[in-house]
């Protein structure tokens, strides 16, 4: 008001720059009276959402247990002798192959996977996870880093990789043979693409050299490596060194202590175009890697997949219970609503 | 010599103390030390620092402080360390940094060791950020004040010279002119004054508006030309630096060995500004820091919220959660190692290669773990916090409903951590005078010997005043102002345009914060600011018609029958004569011009009337003394004793006016005594007759002149110290009566039918407490008889009046019956509509009876030992036989919307006590007028002289509750006395139960103690409001104090958390800010602790399957993050501007302030829901996962990942769910907060190969975008997690609304609906308050059904814990007897000291103050020293209704 008639007469501007008026500006978000969204919870909204986000479970949580439903799959326990024999530790050099087979009762169509599994192996315990060098792997020299105390052996010299994670590295090899009207044929199997794609070919590195062996000189192989890094793949120089993807997965510290990691692809060709047909097969198995350790135990899986992932079905279950609950709220709300409706003093009508 | 060292020593504790009662305490006690062991020490000495003095100069005032000012805490250099040392005195800060030290220990690292210290950092800095901007503006202000100007002699150049402040030091000379503010403390030492006065105002000093005077030293007051530093030789002992503004003590003593005794009359403060005097030199004494206001600095306070209070309690369960749940992941791990017999893979051993032993890796596991889950500890608590409390407290600064047009002023909140305390209150402790009135005495009616005149027309205009809505009246100040202001600006020299900036410093000075309001109004607005008591509203006053017309006959009377008129001159219009001469005269108002404001009017009366008037009429006035000012550089004693033919009378009286100015300054308490002298009546009558023949003589003459001169009459401000004393003196202008000038020895009134008069001021017997009155003595011009006219309350001047008449007829006997007896019955009258009465009466002595009574005066007033006590005496004794004139009634009217908002707040569930110190029935009447009392209550009065009495009277009354209580419906009022002290706290407890209560006559000290009590020993929240200097303890006692920018100054403010211009701002600052910010504080709070919980036991949960080894699954940086970035935002704003209710309807339904105030947003109860809540969420966000992964090939950031995002969904879509209205600030950062993060976990995935050790999320985040499980794990998880959160929220909105929630549904009817539905909620209010109220507390207060509204809100406070608390309108009135400060003073060492804490606040006002609330202070001083007496008289208006 006052600003108003001052701007009126003559001698206005002065008058309003030598006194602003402490009237504070009336604005919406200074007086709080931004328009807002009220939700109001109102019997209406309530029970829409409740169907509504019953009716979406259900149906999401069906699609899932269909496809869950789609995937075949199948463990197998791995030999008894060798892991005796792996109990004792001086027995670490003494090779041992065992073979197990199985019979695959329907088809597994699609691309089938090879795991290995580990039970109780706690790959997620802090100081195991943090047990690596980064840079090591990306093949820089390795200055600082949480591998201790699978840096450097006695002597000095560094060992490539570092860390606890790359010295447990599983080292069995598996492979498959499918008996075929008594001949045995070995399935053709994929080592390589199964990593992440980021992985082989941004963050693990082969340190630069012209040949593998020179650049890996002057380092020393983990103490429970039987070879040195440089050898892990012979035949792929795409897939030795830090860039093996047997390595890179291993690497991928696993979330839980029982877990599954990816070994082999099987190749669709010939007779297993469409996937593992039904019949006979067995694993031909070079028992290396001790579980009785750490009262663990080892299987081997054969698995498809679908997009939903794996095998799992809880993802589905858990839709369909919570689609369930929450449309069975809402028939409850209802009763309640309808009850009370006579009763009911209040503002709402 | 040590000096610098406690200086220094005391500036440092004051500087260090950060905890806010601590800070006032403490420095108060060290100010305490540091001024006695001054004192015991040394004096200070101060030399000029001019010609033969140099040297010694230099060796005494060296280690003096010279005027610069720092009020900063921190310098460039220190700002770092010091800053950190402070911060690092909170615990939650040292707790912090304890797990970054904790992070470096190898063995139990959880994270990389720098990743630990970026909460903190981030912590650190925003705080330190805050600091040093608060410092740097400080710092401007200093700078702006150290480089003011002023004048300083110079030696080189023989004159005063501009000179910085900062260059002032101690033993300089300083010249001021009007209008300048003094820089340091300095003392007088000339003043262009002829009486050796000089006029400061202390405004920014204590707030008083009113002007000071202050002497030149004497001996220096006699020289006629200005004081030549050259030749000043003298030196100066004074009292070393202390605080204490109303003392001052030292001495000048001259080169001859002559001593001068100083005293605070001599002394000019720091920052308080020259008026009325043309010039000014004084010599500094002390500077910067050591000036008595700067002592008196005690810097801002902080206090702690009770909200707060509770978080910190709560934060200490989380800390024993944290413990459990560490120690639960400590013996997991000791658990898990021990199954192992031989080295597994995964578990690296230590260097030696060997496994630590399970126990002691159990051990360090505790550690690891509590560094991995700090952030249940919520760090960012505490910023978020304060974060919140600026923007809510930028709101309410904001909130336009409490900008007051008029004084164009709103709402300032000085302590920045309160505000949600607005949101609890529970009692409600208030002034009267100026905080529920207007502190605008208006004169309503008056009666006259007996024959009342109602003044219909100014009640007219007061009524047209309310409906103009004040709009008129502003924007007619406003233009005054601005013109104001415009001459000023063009009329004044350069100084005067420096003067706003000088202006907006002055709180600086004065050592307080810069104040909205009051600098402004007071530099530009001379009129409307500056002079107090004198808005229109105040100074206009309508005459009553049935009044003028006797007025009227008084002029014609004279000027037609001019000789015999004296005969018919009624009995009736000498009254009225006498009538308002008195009220013209007797006070001690100061009279000035505006244009040129604070200049002190000096009427020559002889210079005004024409010549031939003054032939004639002057054998009349022969006798009297004029004083030709203009003419006559001599001074009063010479001329006065030679135009007196008494001139021993004349000495006397000012030989009494030098002496009695220590009496005026609050000193005098005076004991009284039943005073019934025998002496005759004097024989008044003939001589008024006489009066008025002369004067009628004299009228035709002076109308002309009278007229001519009333131009610049209609401008003369009237300074009043009181506002009754300002409305009287409006009254009498408005019967032209005119009060012309005041000096010290005389008075010119103009009174139309007589001419201008001017009395001879023989003496001022200035008010107190104890007699109730004020008296002047003058030697009437007219009839030169020696005439006392005395004002003073009805109780004690109807006492004094003579009874029988000896010299009197019987018919003048009858009559002077009669109208005492109408008089009285006006003044019940009077009382009855609240209006504040005084009577008028008057005594004519004759010079014998005069002299006689001199003769004893002088002696009380040269007496040393008891002179105070003789003093009092002879005013009694002074004040007897008087004749009854008349008696006034003035109106203090309430302020706009009391009685509404104190209903409001009444319905709101706050008990409101009225602390005042006026008399009860003036108090009860207000009381009744602002609703606090209604008319069907019942009313206990509790007075005693004892405690014991005092118990015996709580109990009769108390049974009187139970009575009532029982009778249900019977409404109960209680005045009671409350006993203060420690010991009996029976009134406290039974003040609970009452709805109201009224405390008369209480004093400050006992406000506070009052405040104190009931603070403590129930255990409530209160608020204090008030608006003067007699408030100030109370609101600094109070949880919340409020000041009000009234009329009586900033002491009130600045001791305030909040500060509002009007009282009826008061409901929406505690109806709508008060529960917005205490909803939304405590909402945010909750969710914090919610949101911490949860988060941090995603991480717990994972625990469990990593064989507890502190594992996370989540990246460190994007834990950490977590809560700094992406979701620390919202809550903010949830906390700023959530709304649960809309203001209106928050106005319109205060029963909704029961629920912030009873702390239902959080309970215990509420804290563990949302804990649990928290674990469920935790659980479905991490289980949905692990379930869905279980046995999968996924690795462990891939597993966290959709962990963390389902955390982030589900933390900010809770926030939704809680949100109760959601703006599109809300959308904005909610959306905000998801995308960011999106982004930076995109961003961060794809460009961190190593930069991240330990941890590496490279690509992950990516090709989870890229997979449907991913999302659909994230849905289910948030929707499950949600889930329970929402049927909660649903089934409380739908089926058991709380009243909250059912108000909130009000706000989406239209109007017409709405004002229904209120309606019936009124009705509907009674179930549902009690079934809040016993989900709250639990306990079934059983009260009964069919009860009033009022009762069952009364059964919803705590109060009820005996079985007596039924009685719900049962309430209080207490009057506060002087016994009780007498019984406390004796028992509490701790109150005594509060005693001197308080005096020395009050001193100033006590100084000249005639306000009934001050007298209250002089007589808890008095009693002190002598209570017996004064109890007696306490006994004089106590009585029961």
């Amino acid at each position: 008001m006052l600003v108003s008639w001052s701007a009126s007469e003559g001698f206005a501007p002065q008058e309003a720059e030598a006194r602003p008026s402490r009237c504070p500006d009336n604005s919406a978000f200074k007086q709080q009276r931004l328009p807002a969204w009220k939700p109001q919870l109102t019997i209406a909204t309530v029970l829409s959402t409740f169907f509504l986000t019953g009716a979406f479970c259900l149906s999401v949580g069906i699609c899932l247990i269909l496809s869950a439903n789609s995937v075949r799959e199948i463990q197998v326990y791995k030999c008894s002798d060798c892991s005796k024999l792996r109990e004792n530790s001086y027995n670490w050099n003494i090779e041992c192959l065992c073979s197990v087979d199985f019979k695959l009762k329907e088809d597994m169509l699609g691309d089938v996977f090879m795991y290995y599994g580990l039970q109780n192996f706690y790959q997620n315990h802090r100081r195991y996870v943090i047990s690596r060098s980064d840079a090591q792997l990306l093949g820089r020299d390795v200055n600082r880093s949480y591998c201790a105390p699978f840096t450097t052996y006695n002597n000095g010299t560094p060992m490539a990789p570092c860390g606890a994670i790359a010295n447990s590295m599983f080292n069995d090899t598996i492979d498959l043979f499918y008996n075929f009207n008594s001949s045995v044929i070995q399935v053709p199997l994929l080592k390589t693409g199964n990593s992440w794609w980021t992985d082989k070919n941004v963050k693990f590195r082969n340190p630069q050299s012209h040949n593998l062996s020179s650049a890996f000189a002057g380092t020393a192989r983990p103490p429970y490596w039987q070879k040195p890094v440089y050898l892990l793949d012979e035949e792929d120089e795409r897939n030795n060194g830090y860039i093996n993807d047997d390595f890179i997965i291993w690497m991928r510290v696993s979330a839980f202590a029982t877990f599954r990691n990816l070994y082999r692809r099987i190749s669709r060709k010939r007779h297993f175009a469409d996937g593992l047909p039904a019949g006979n097969y067995t694993f031909h198995i070079s028992y290396n890697f001790p579980v009785t350790k750490f009262k663990g135990k080892k299987y081997v899986i054969l698995s498809t997949m679908v997009w939903s992932g794996g095998s799992n079905p809880f993802l589905g279950i858990a839709y369909v219970v919570c689609g369930a609950a929450a449309t069975l709220t809402g028939f409850i709300i209802t009763a309640i609503h309808l009850k009370l409706r006579k009763k009911k003093t209040y503002f709402q009508k | 010599m040590a000096d610098p060292i406690r200086w220094a020593r005391y500036r440092w504790q004051r500087l260090i103390s950060t905890e806010g009662r601590e800070v006032s305490s403490s420095s108060n006690s060290s100010s305490k030390r540091y001024q006695s062991s001054k004192t015991a020490s040394k004096h200070r000495i101060v030399i000029p620092c001019l010609g033969h003095f140099k040297e010694e100069y230099e060796k005494v005032s060296k280690l003096y402080m010279n005027n610069k000012i720092r009020t900063t805490k921190y310098t460039l250099l220190n700002f770092i360390p010091r800053n950190l040392f402070e911060q690092f005195h909170r615990v939650a800060n040292l707790y912090f940094l304890f797990l970054v030290v904790l992070n470096w220990v190898p063995l139990v690292e959880a994270f990389q060791k720098e990743i630990t210290m970026l909460p903190l950092v981030v912590v650190l800095t925003i705080i330190a950020v805050k600091d040093g901007l608060e410092d740097y503006s400080k710092y401007k202000l200093d700078k702006q004040i150290n480089n003011l100007l002023t004048k300083v002699y110079s030696r080189k150049e023989k004159k005063y010279i501009d000179e910085c402040w900062k260059n002032v030091s101690v033993g300089d000379f300083i010249r001021l002119s009007r209008n300048e503010i003094i820089p340091a403390d300095m003392v007088l030492l000339y003043s262009s004054d002829l009486d050796g006065i000089c006029y400061i105002e202390t405004a920014s000093l204590d707030g008083e508006t009113n002007l000071k005077q202050r002497q030149v030293v004497r001996g220096y007051s006699e020289q006629v030309s200005e004081i030549d530093p050259e030749k000043f030789s003298s030196r100066i002992e004074c009292e070393s630096p202390n605080n204490d503004l109303s003392r001052f003590r030292g001495f000048v003593e001259h080169s001859n060995k002559d001593r001068v005794g100083l005293s605070k009359e001599n002394l000019l403060l720091r920052g308080c500004t020259v008026r009325n005097t043309e010039a000014v030199v004084g010599i500094v004494v002390y500077a910067g820091h050591e000036t008595k206001a700067m002592l008196n600095n005690s810097g801002p306070h902080y206090k702690r919220s009770k909200l707060e209070r509770k978080v910190n309690s709560d934060i200490l369960w989380c800390v024993l959660l944290l413990i459990l749940m560490c120690l639960t992941g400590a013996v997991g791990h000791g658990i898990w190692l021990s199954r192992y017999s031989e080295i597994p893979f995964f578990n690296i051993p230590g260097p030696d290669g060997k496994l630590i032993p399970p126990a002691l890796a159990g051990f360090n596991m505790f550690w690891t773990m509590i560094i991995l889950l700090q952030v249940l500890i919520p760090i960012s608590l505490y910023v978020s916090i304060e974060i919140v409390k600026l923007g809510q407290i930028y709101l309410i600064q904001n909130d336009i409903d409490f900008y007051h047009e008029k004084t164009d002023s709103t709402i300032q909140c000085r302590s920045l951590n309160i505000a949600e305390d607005l949101g609890q209150i529970q009692y409600i402790f208030s002034d009267k005078t100026g905080t529920l009135t207007e502190n605008k005495m208006v004169f309503r009616r008056c009666s006259i010997a007996g024959q009342e005149y109602c003044h219909e027309e100014n009640a007219k205009r007061l009524e047209s005043y309310q409906e103009m809505d004040s709009e008129d009246e502003d924007s007619a100040d406003a233009q005054y102002a601005s013109l104001n202001h415009m001459s000023k600006r063009r009329g004044h020299n350069c100084r005067a345009v420096n003067e706003s900036l000088k202006k907006k410093s002055l709180d600086q000075l004065s050592g307080s914060y810069p104040v909205a309001g009051r600098e402004n109004s007071a530099s530009d607005v001379p009129h409307a600011g500056h002079v107090a008591f004198s808005s229109r509203i105040e100074t206009d006053v309508v005459p009553d018609t049935q009044l003028l017309e006797k007025f009227s006959q008084i002029s014609s009377h004279s000027y037609q029958q001019s000789e015999d008129a004296v005969s018919k001159l009624s009995l009736e219009t000498t009254y009225i004569i006498d009538f308002f001469l008195a009220l013209a005269i007797c006070n001690t108002v100061v009279v000035s011009v505006p244009n040129q404001p604070r200049q002190k009017m000096r009427h020559s009366s002889l210079g005004r009337m024409p010549i031939k008037s003054l032939e004639e009429i002057r054998q009349m006035f022969q006798r009297l003394s004029v004083r030709r000012l203009s003419s006559s550089p001599l001074p009063s004693i010479k001329e006065s004793s030679s135009e007196s033919p008494n001139s021993f009378v004349s000495k006397l009286s000012i030989f009494k006016m030098k002496l009695a100015s220590p009496a005026l300054d609050g000193a005098a308490q005076r004991a009284a005594e039943p005073h019934n002298p025998d002496s005759p009546e004097n024989p008044q009558l003939s001589e008024e007759l006489d009066m008025v023949n002369v004067a009628a003589g004299s009228e035709h003459h002076s109308a002309g002149s009278s007229v001519k001169g009333s131009s610049p009459l209609s401008k003369l401000c009237y300074e009043a110290e009181s506002p009754d004393e300002a409305a009287l003196v409006h009254a009498a202008r408005a019967y032209k009566c005119v009060l012309q000038s005041r000096t010290p020895d005389q008075v010119t009134v103009d009174f139309t039918g007589l001419g201008s008069l001017t009395f001879q001021l023989l003496h001022i017997l200035p008010f107190d407490s104890v007699r109730k009155r004020m008296s002047v003595v003058v030697r009437h011009p007219v009839s030169n008889k020696v005439v006392v006219y005395t004002k003073g309350a009805d109780s004690v001047m109807m006492d004094l009046l003579g009874t029988a008449s000896e010299v009197g007829t019987k018919n003048s006997e009858m009559e002077q019956k009669k109208i005492k007896e109408r008089t009285q019955k006006h003044l019940d009258d009077y009382a009855r509509r609240g209006l504040r009465t005084l009577c008028i009466a008057k005594k004519v002595m004759s010079n014998e009876e005069y002299t006689e009574w001199l003769n004893h005066h002088f002696l009380a007033e040269t007496s040393i030992d008891n002179r105070e006590e003789l003093l009092l005496e002879s005013a009694i004794r002074l004040e007897t036989k008087l004749t009854l004139l008349g008696a006034t009634g003035i109106e203090d009217r309430l302020q706009d919307g009391v009685p509404d908002t104190i209903q409001a707040l009444r319905k709101a569930g706050i008990k409101i006590w009225m602390l005042t110190g006026d008399k009860r029935e003036t108090a009860v009447n207000i009381a009744y007028a602002c609703k606090l009392l209604e008319p069907d209550d019942k009313i206990f009065t509790l007075k005693s002289q004892s405690r014991d009495v005092c118990a015996l009277v709580m109990n009769k009354i108390l049974e009187g509750i139970q009575k009532n209580t029982s009778a249900k419906k019977t409404k109960s009022q209680k005045l009671g006395n409350v006993s203060a002290s420690p010991t009996t706290q029976a009134p406290a407890f039974s003040a609970e139960k009452c709805r109201a209560v009224v405390c008369c006559q209480a004093t400050p000290l006992q406000k506070s103690v009052l405040v104190r009590l009931v603070r403590n020993k129930l255990k409530a929240m209160t608020l204090a409001i008030g608006d003067g200097a007699n408030d100030v303890s109370m609101i600094q006692v109070a949880d919340t104090g409020v000041g009000i920018l009234g009329q009586e100054g900033m002491q009130a403010v600045m001791a305030s958390d909040f500060a509002i211009s009007q009282f009826r701002h008061l409901r929406k600052l505690l109806l709508v800010h008060g529960h917005w910010c205490y909803t939304r504080l405590t909402n945010m709070v909750l969710y914090f602790f919610y949101k911490n919980v949860a988060y941090v036991n995603l991480l717990f949960w994972y625990q469990f399957f990593c064989g507890f080894s502190g594992t996370s699954m989540t990246d460190y940086w994007i834990l950490i993050l977590f809560n700094l970035l992406f979701t620390s935002v919202p809550p903010i704003v949830y906390g700023v501007l959530d709304k649960d209710v809309s203001a209106e309807i928050l106005m319109q339904i205060p029963q909704l302030y029961v629920m912030s105030q009873k702390s239902v947003a959080y309970l215990p109860s509420t804290f563990w829901i949302t804990l649990l809540d928290a674990f469920y969420q935790s659980l479905v966000c991490f289980f949905v996962p692990y379930f869905t992964y279980y046995g999968s090939d996924i690795d462990i950031f891939s597993f966290g990942n959709p962990i963390n995002t389902a955390a982030l969904f589900i933390i900010l879509l809770h926030l939704l769910i809680e949100c109760k209205s959601v703006t599109w600030i809300h959308a904005v950062v909610i959306v905000g907060s998801i995308l960011f993060y999106f982004v930076f976990t995109l961003a961060f995935g794809a460009t961190c190969k190593t930069h991240n050790p330990p941890s590496n999320p490279y690509w992950i985040m990516e090709r989870h975008m890229t997979d449907p499980v991913f999302y659909l794990v994230c849905l289910l998880t948030t929707c499950v997690a949600l889930l329970p959160r929402y049927l909660l929220r649903v089934l409380q909105g739908t089926l058991f609304p709380s009243p909250v929630m059912r108000a909130k549904h009000l706000d989406k009817l239209i109007p017409e609906e709405q004002r229904e539905a209120i309606k019936r909620w009124k009705d509907d209010c009674v179930v549902n308050c009690r079934m809040e109220f016993q989900v709250t507390s639990g306990s079934s207060s059983s009260a009964t059904g069919a009860v009033s509204e009022e009762e069952s809100i009364a059964s919803v406070l705590p109060t009820s814990k005996t079985p007596l608390q039924f009685c719900s309108r049962g309430g209080l009135v207490e009057e506060v007897s002087l016994s009780d400060i007498q019984d406390e003073s004796g028992n509490t060492n701790s109150l005594s000291s509060e005693r001197t804490v308080f005096l020395n606040l009050s001193k100033e006002t006590n100084s000249d103050s005639y306000g009934s609330s001050n007298c209250c202070a002089k007589v808890s001083q008095r009693t002190s020293e002598e209570g017996k007496s004064a109890i007696s008289l306490a006994g004089l208006n106590t009585e029961q209704v």
